[in-house]
């Protein structure tokens, strides 16, 4: 799973509650990147002496709420152990040191990254209001990680350069990793920066949109970038929803891969269970493929998988994009 | 040799023009030392700490190049602090204080002031040839300088560095007489230009061979430089953005056409994809590409282009391009010696990023490979394998796996095998980073088998001081070796002090290192300047007592005939 994907999968589960899924999303971004991000400083064992001057300077520049403990990470921690949430660290100097520096342990480390969903969402319901932080404190910490995760620079030259433009990520920042040249990472971001800026001219860099599908736990996310057409946008959408039943749509004959045609999925409206949908920048939910794919990707801001008998108001013809599911049932 | 007279000898030193080799024959005996001294035209130094001018001007008086480096290369991804050091200007006061007649200075991570710029261009009347890369300190203003007094100018090359841009009119300073510039390259300017005053500036510039603009060149305007200038061989392309005016996009692709001598095509910063099209008429003579920072374009955009050069021999591009578009640049780009893949999302996780495939389809369809520095999500020892069976011909061998630690996706072992095979294989290789899980087997094989490795570059690897022994006491020819995030201690820094003699500098950061071993080694060792680099409280570090505890964030050493520097900031303590 990508990072955005387990982001998105959090956000979902809690989608009544805004604030929750505004905090849920960010306490998970910490949660998990600390296993998934990479160890900064001293990896093998840290002299005792170095623990609790790390420690002292955490708690020097952290913003400890009431309730959150200074790092000290224990080998046993489980990340998403809510009734351990009051010890967890949230400003791990040393994210996954432990986990890193035992060789018993490279395995986690190859699938640190990759998060299972699974273990995210058992995990949710037990989260209760009062280990969350306020979004406010959570985006300072995320900048505070950055520099605690600096191998004990509490200051100095943290890069602003160091992806200015993009989401918090799903790793913390380790000062200097990948090795990039500032100058790079600046001229890129200032690139996206302005091409997203720009309105209605193909932009840099992906562009993520979430896709929920009616009846599905959980949202993902695609970058729309990723695909010059529909048809493969629709391929991806196939594969990424296959684990949910997606009714009896029988086949066309058309591949999912070469649908460009619209005209000939107009016919495949009945006995479809599923349409695709998107919502533009006026907030209004429109039928994909009405458009180029090159204004598609400009207007489009969430894509949704609608039942196609809901989906009917939006149009008299659906342009199905779940399609084919010969490959699912 | 003895008897013929000096000019001969010196005739013939004139076509010996590679540093080490001019070092050589300055070694033969006294009269040659004296000859090469008197006659050396260039000048390198690798570390402008490691000598001062005034012992340069005393050894070399008649030079008409110098090239110096400052800061270390870790500062590229910024280990090292603002304001740690690598000023020029007492090179250049020191320069114009003598008679030299300098012509060319080439300036690598150093910082560089309008004032030293101001000096540079008053000092000397011949002066040719500025190149800076990823430089700091100046701004336009600087610029400006050397624009009006350097009355002989051909080059002004900046590369990648962080510049002040006053938005002024430096452009319009190189005066109207002014008709010898060569090359022109602005591209790392952030701010807009006088395009007027570059128009008429390549206008009247017959010779200019190479020119680079920046963001802030639109695309109608570049169409009217390149009708100017067909003569063109290197092309920076500024912002190339999808214009409607489909007026510009056909002069552009008349004036194109007409620049046969065009090889070399950079830049793209904003790029529609579709415009690339227009380049392709002049592909097949293409011998460098660089679509490194070209963001906006997509992989398979890049890939249509890339069909059509044939005779690429260096192409820089970024991760969008994909495995199948490596594919695509191995079945097509047979002539390729240098390759360059840079990663689009910092983070790691984008989907379009390249794998150990891509790797292994280059390796395998480009036999004249012999430089590349690839960043990718995931690595495999087989893949690496074989990648050294295909080129054992690489002097370069750069492998960045985005993810610290991570080991071979397949078998999840370290890639320790992989790397061994790549330096069994190259017997050549002169410059190897490694990354991803790597055990001390990795650096046994180095000290093994990488006999004429010069810089190695390690990041989170290794797990005892045996790694970095093995490399120190192997690699006889290691002139930098850079560290951090592993777990090499005192032992490993103690073991050979008199290797450092042999070598440029050692870094080393957030390593095991203590305060008391490098207390230890620079008692040991006077000609080398052991600099601790600690951001944090400035004396903390003297507390006594805990010195053989008390870990060193940051350690620089170096050799140097000049001991130690006087213009080090208070964070930087040298022992």
């Amino acid at each position: 799973m990508s990072p955005e994907e387990e982001l998105q999968s959090n956000g979902s589960v809690a989608s009544s509650t805004r604030n929750i899924v505004g905090v849920l999303k960010e306490h998970n971004y910490l949660g998990l990147s600390d296993c998934s991000s990479v160890g900064s400083s001293n990896l093998s064992g840290l002299a005792d002496d170095d623990k609790a001057t790390i420690s002292l300077k955490a708690t020097e520049l952290t913003l400890g709420l009431p309730g959150s403990q200074s790092p000290a990470r224990d080998t046993e921690l489980n990340l998403l152990g809510p009734a351990k949430l009051d010890e967890k660290p949230f400003f791990p100097l040393l994210p996954s040191k432990d986990e890193m520096c035992s060789s018993s342990s490279h395995k986690n480390i190859a699938s640190g990254n990759k998060r299972g969903f699974s273990d995210t969402m058992d995990k949710v319901p037990l989260y209760t209001e009062k280990n969350w932080m306020f979004p406010e404190a959570v985006v300072a910490t995320q900048s505070v990680i950055k520099k605690e995760v600096a191998q004990n620079l509490p200051k100095g030259k943290l890069s602003t350069t160091n992806n200015s433009s993009s989401p918090p990520a799903a790793k913390a920042q380790i000062v200097g990793w990948p090795p990039v040249r500032s100058y790079r990472k600046n001229t890129l971001a200032t690139t996206c920066k302005n091409s997203d800026e720009v309105d209605g001219k193909p932009g840099s860099g992906p562009l993520f949109v979430k896709v929920s599908m009616d009846g599905a736990p959980y949202l993902r996310k695609v970058d729309l970038r990723s695909y010059t057409n529909y048809g493969e946008l629709s391929a991806a959408l196939e594969k990424m929803f296959t684990t949910f039943t997606l009714g009896q749509c029988g086949t066309s004959g058309a591949t999912g891969k070469d649908v460009r045609n619209e005209t000939k999925l107009k016919d495949l409206l009945n006995g479809k269970d599923y349409v695709l949908t998107y919502e533009d920048k006026d907030g209004d939910w429109m039928l994909v493929g009405d458009f180029s794919w090159e204004i598609f990707i400009g207007v489009c801001k969430k894509l949704k998988i609608m039942k196609g008998c809901d989906a009917i108001g939006l149009g008299m013809f659906c342009f199905l994009l779940v399609m084919p599911l010969k490959s699912l049932v | 040799m003895n008897y013929f007279p000096d000019e001969v000898i010196e005739h013939v030193f004139d076509f010996v023009t590679s540093h080490k080799d001019r070092h050589s024959i300055s070694l033969v005996c006294k009269s040659w030392f004296k000859i090469e001294r008197y006659s050396r035209q260039n000048v390198f130094i690798g570390n402008c700490y490691a000598i001062n001018p005034e012992r340069l001007l005393r050894r070399f008086p008649c030079f008409k190049s110098l090239t110096l480096k400052g800061k270390p290369h870790f500062a590229d991804f910024n280990l090292v602090p603002h304001g740690w050091g690598g000023f020029v200007q007492p090179w250049i006061e020191a320069l114009a204080r003598s008679r030299v007649g300098l012509e060319e200075l080439r300036l690598k991570r150093m910082v560089v002031t309008d004032e030293s710029l101001e000096l540079l261009s008053r000092s000397f009347v011949n002066f040719k040839s500025l190149v800076l890369v990823s430089c700091e300190g100046f701004s336009t203003d600087g610029l400006a300088s050397i624009a009006s007094n350097c009355r002989h100018l051909q080059d002004l090359d900046l590369q990648e560095n962080e510049i002040d841009d006053h938005r002024g009119q430096w452009l319009s300073c190189f005066p109207e007489t002014y008709t010898s510039l060569v090359t022109l390259n602005f591209a790392c300017l952030e701010g807009e230009t006088n395009l007027v005053a570059l128009e008429r500036l390549v206008a009247r510039s017959p010779n200019l061979r190479s020119l680079k603009l920046n963001r802030a060149v639109p695309l109608d305007a570049l169409a009217r430089l390149m009708a100017c200038a067909p003569q063109i061989v290197d092309l920076g392309v500024g912002s190339y953005e999808d214009e409607q005016d489909s007026e510009s996009c056909l002069k552009l692709q008349a004036a194109i056409r007409k620049c046969t001598s065009l090889r070399s095509l950079s830049g793209f910063l904003e790029a529609a994809p579709h415009c690339l099209s227009a380049f392709h008429p002049v592909c097949h003579n293409l011998t460098s590409l660089n679509l490194s920072y070209a963001a906006e374009i997509h992989g398979s955009h890049l890939i249509k282009l890339i069909e059509h050069c044939k005779k690429l021999q260096r192409l820089w591009i970024l991760d969008s391009i994909g495995d199948k578009g490596l594919e695509v640049v191995a079945s097509t780009c047979k002539e390729l010696q240098e390759l360059r893949v840079f990663p689009t999302d910092l983070q790691g996780g984008g989907n379009t990023a390249v794998t150990e495939d891509g790797l292994v389809a280059i390796s395998a369809g480009c036999p004249k490979l012999h430089s590349i520095l690839y960043f990718c999500q995931q690595m495999t020892n087989a893949a690496l394998i074989t990648v050294a069976k295909n080129c054992p011909n690489f002097i370069r061998f750069r492998l960045c796996i985005l993810e610290p630690h991570k080991p071979d996706h397949v078998t999840s072992q370290p890639l320790d095998e992989g790397f061994g095979a790549i330096v069994q294989a190259c017997k050549n290789l002169k410059r190897l980073s490694v990354s991803g899980l790597l055990t001390d087997q990795v650096f046994l094989y180095i000290g093994m088998y990488a006999t004429e490795l010069e810089m190695l570059s390690i990041a989170f690897a290794g797990d005892t001081d045996k790694g970095m022994l093995y490399v120190l006491n192997g690699c006889k020819k290691m002139r930098k070796l850079e560290i951090r995030d592993s777990p090499f201690g005192d032992a490993a820094l103690l073991a050979d002090v008199n290797k450092y003699e042999t070598m440029r500098s050692l870094w080393m950061s957030s390593c095991e290192v203590t305060l008391g071993g490098c207390k230890r080694l620079a008692r040991k060792a006077p000609w080398l300047n052991v600099e601790i680099i600690n951001e944090n409280d400035n004396n903390r570090m003297e507390e006594n007592g805990y010195e053989g505890r008390q870990k060193v964030d940051k350690l620089y050493l170096y050799r140097t005939v000049v001991g130690t520097r006087v213009d080090a900031p208070p964070f930087v303590w040298i022992l």
